[in-house]
């Protein structure tokens, strides 16, 4: 599974309750869709963290690297490879 | 207080015989233990069960006039009955009992349907009217007493609580699906709207009258906020008016003839309360808190310190995960509705620590917040408005950080975060839940888990369920912060806090609650005051603090607000399990069956909650808004309905 995926489907399934997969765009705004919250993003970092073994530094936590399933991707990506 | 019901113009099934009004009161037996009465004519039956308060021996009730022409039954009371039968006597009125409830039938005879008008109280009153041929049913202002009804063939049933309808109906009841997506928006049913299909309530300062010219629902009273305040006294003759309302209500609100309590938050309205008791009466006071295991819901340090410096006998009960998640069914039989917080269910032990005590009547701080803008709420409507008139403001968000400082998983602790989501709607500020906004949007998210056919459901009923409440034609000529207090009067108050976290708590085991910050006087008055009174810059209560200032510590009237909270999806799981109720409930089956909510999606969230997982308001409100949905279809729906056609058909009419 492609991170892009993987965080996809942790977003379904943690924030959404569900496995479908057409309930979610790529590039929707987590935020604007009322999908995650404040403490959802929390959740959303801890969870990166732990199963990339990155760190998210204070200054990363904007919605520009966490506000989409494709910005999430492409933000984890960017740390793993730096 | 007490417990009534009735039944009007019906026949066969319906008719309003002895045995019928039996079976609907003793429904009610919890809130009123000390007896029952009733009333049998041709076209009507009315049935009472007493909890007795004030005239312990000729109180009992029906009560009627003179010449038996006008009858009443009362749940409440009328707190200024001494003063009103003093004027009613004075006009000639002849009284033959000591209860405040006869003050009701004269007050009648003399003022017609204004006598509501008249009574200071908190109160839901059937009056039968036998030569006119006319029922009159009323609430009073604030939504303090219940009331709900329905009609059936013709008749017209009523009762304090619904379970007493429920037993002599004849379909039984189904759920409603517009009710539900109200609930899980804004915690409570607003207007006349039940979670029940066909069963309404009165609203808080309606009355519904019955004669020949048929039936007609009248608003008698409601909030009034200024639109110019050049006749508004100064801040500090303000407060001055203030005290000495507060001191006349709590005065008022000490008549019983049996000893009266008083609960202990800790904080400032409980407090302030009970300090008035302490410095204008010489009643010897009891006081009640809840303390909690965890820390960030617990404040019995600050109860203690009140209790001490106010010197009354205090008890505290200690409220644990296990006994919240075991007596939630009990609650949700009490409270007839789904919830999204166990909040309330402590505080049903905690009446049942009262009554174990002697007492059958508490004082408490209730209303405080929604007349003297204590809510974080209404700061954080404030801001954003604040912030909308320069959208590009990078300080002006950053005032967000003031609010829910005692959060532990804050929703302003990422100010990038904070700054997007409460920026959501910003320029949005003519909406009348602008300031409500971003707390429906986190208990819709509970929408995500209902079922497919209940979302196609809503979406042909979407324009009925936001926000549900009636405004008046004033309205948007209000200060912004006037028409917050009115949205937040009309769905949490009203919705939730009086009923599920108040009347239906304390009345499971028989205790009334008071709430002298309701006294419709010290509304009244708040409303013709200017909103920078209230909350001053982001001081909240500020005319309230003034006023209570010289009767409490400096540090009570300095602490930031507290709002009352408990664990929740902890509390329905053991030793890693779901409790053994919640696990049959959140079956597959059970849910397919009830057909409310998609079960695979439930699975997801019991297993986040499982897990400890579930660290936001939004997972833990659904949790708690799924279990006490199938609660509520298991003990008053039965397992023979699902969420079906019927329901469908309803919401699209």
């Amino acid at each position: 599974m492609s991170i892009r995926e993987e965080v996809k489907a942790f977003i379904l399934q943690n924030f959404l309750f569900s496995s479908d997969t057409s309930a979610l765009g790529d590039s929707d705004s987590l935020l604007e869709k009322g999908i995650v919250d404040s403490t959802g993003i929390l959740e959303l970092v801890t969870h990166i963290e732990e199963k990339y073994g990155i760190r998210v530094l204070d200054e990363e936590m904007l919605p520009s690297n966490l506000d989409s399933v494709a910005a999430i991707a492409a933000f984890v990506a960017g740390k793993r490879a730096a | 207080m007490c417990g009534i019901a009735g039944i009007l113009g019906g026949s066969g099934k319906f008719g309003p015989e002895r045995s019928r009004l039996e079976r609907m009161i003793r429904q009610l037996q919890h809130r009123g233990p000390d007896g029952f009465g009733f009333l049998e004519r041709r076209d009507i039956g009315l049935a009472h069960a007493r909890l007795s308060i004030i005239d312990l021996e000729t109180g009992g009730q029906p009560i009627s006039n003179e010449d038996g022409s006008i009858w009443t039954i009362l749940n409440g009371e009328i707190f200024n009955y001494p003063e009103l039968r003093r004027e009613l006597e004075a006009l000639g009125h002849g009284f033959s009992t000591r209860s405040d409830t006869e003050t009701i039938v004269h007050a009648y005879e003399e003022y017609g349907d204004d006598f509501v008008l008249k009574l200071n109280g908190q109160f839901a009153i059937a009056l039968w009217d036998e030569r006119r041929r006319r029922l009159i049913l009323a609430r009073d202002r604030l939504g303090i007493r219940p009331l709900f009804y329905t009609w059936e063939e013709g008749a017209l049933l009523f009762a304090s609580e619904i379970k007493a309808i429920r037993e002599i109906h004849p379909r039984g009841l189904e759920l409603d699906i517009a009710g539900l997506a109200q609930v899980f928006t804004t915690w409570g049913t607003a207007g006349s709207r039940t979670v029940f299909a066909g069963i309404e309530t009165l609203p808080a300062g309606h009355m519904l009258i019955v004669d020949d010219g048929g039936h007609r629902v009248k608003r008698y009273w409601d909030w009034k906020f200024q639109q110019t305040f050049i006749a508004a006294p100064s801040f500090e003759d303000a407060a001055v008016q203030l005290r000495d309302l507060l001191v006349d209500a709590v005065r008022m609100q000490l008549r019983a003839d049996v000893p009266v309590g008083a609960y202990l938050s800790g904080g400032l309205d409980s407090s302030g309360i009970v300090s008035i008791v302490r410095r204008y009466s010489s009643s010897p006071l009891r006081t009640f808190s809840i303390s909690f295991d965890e820390a960030e819901f617990d404040e019995s340090e600050h109860q203690q310190q009140m209790a001490r410096f106010l010197g009354t006998e205090h008890e505290t009960v200690r409220c644990t995960r296990r006994q919240i998640g075991e007596l939630f069914p009990d609650f949700i039989r009490h409270a007839e509705t789904p919830v999204v917080r166990t909040a309330p269910v402590p505080l049903m032990i905690l009446s049942r620590q009262v009554r174990e005590s002697g007492l059958k009547v508490v004082l408490t701080g209730e209303g405080a917040d929604e007349v003297w803008a204590g809510y974080d709420i209404f700061k954080e409507g404030k801001i954003r408005r604040f912030w909308a008139e320069q959208p590009a403001s990078t300080c002006r968000p950053a005032l967000l950080a003031r609010l829910y400082p005692y959060l532990r998983h804050s929703p302003v602790s990422n100010r990038a975060f904070a700054t997007n989501i409460f920026g959501r709607n910003l320029l949005d500020t003519a909406n009348p839940g602008y300031a409500h906004g971003t707390r429906w949007a986190t208990t819709r998210r509970l929408w995500n888990l209902f079922s497919e056919d209940v979302r196609s459901q809503l979406r042909t009923a979407a324009a009925t369920v936001d926000p549900g409440i009636d405004l008046p034609a004033e309205f948007a000529g209000w200060e912004p912060l006037a028409r917050d207090q009115y949205v937040e009067a009309k769905t949490l108050l009203e919705g939730y806090l009086l009923s599920s976290q108040g009347d239906r708590v304390a009345m499971a085991h028989s205790v009334e609650g008071r709430v002298p910050f309701l006294d419709h006087r010290i509304v009244e008055f708040a409303a013709t005051l200017p909103a920078r009174y209230k909350l001053r810059g982001l001081h909240e209560k500020a005319v309230l603090k003034a006023a209570l200032a010289d009767l409490l510590p400096a540090e009570i009237c300095a602490r930031t607000k507290q709002p009352y909270r408990a664990p929740d999806a902890p509390c329905f799981f053991t030793d890693g399990a779901p409790l053994p109720y919640v696990q049959e409930l959140l079956s597959d089956r059970s849910l397919r069956e009830a057909g409310y909510f998609d079960a695979g999606a439930v699975r997801h969230l019991v297993e986040k909650c499982r897990a400890g997982r579930a660290i936001g308001f939004g997972d833990n409100m659904a949790l708690v808004g799924v279990i006490s949905t199938m609660l509520l279809h298991q003990q008053f729906v039965g397992a023979e309905r699902r969420a079906g056609l019927v329901q469908r058909q309803r919401v699209q009419a």
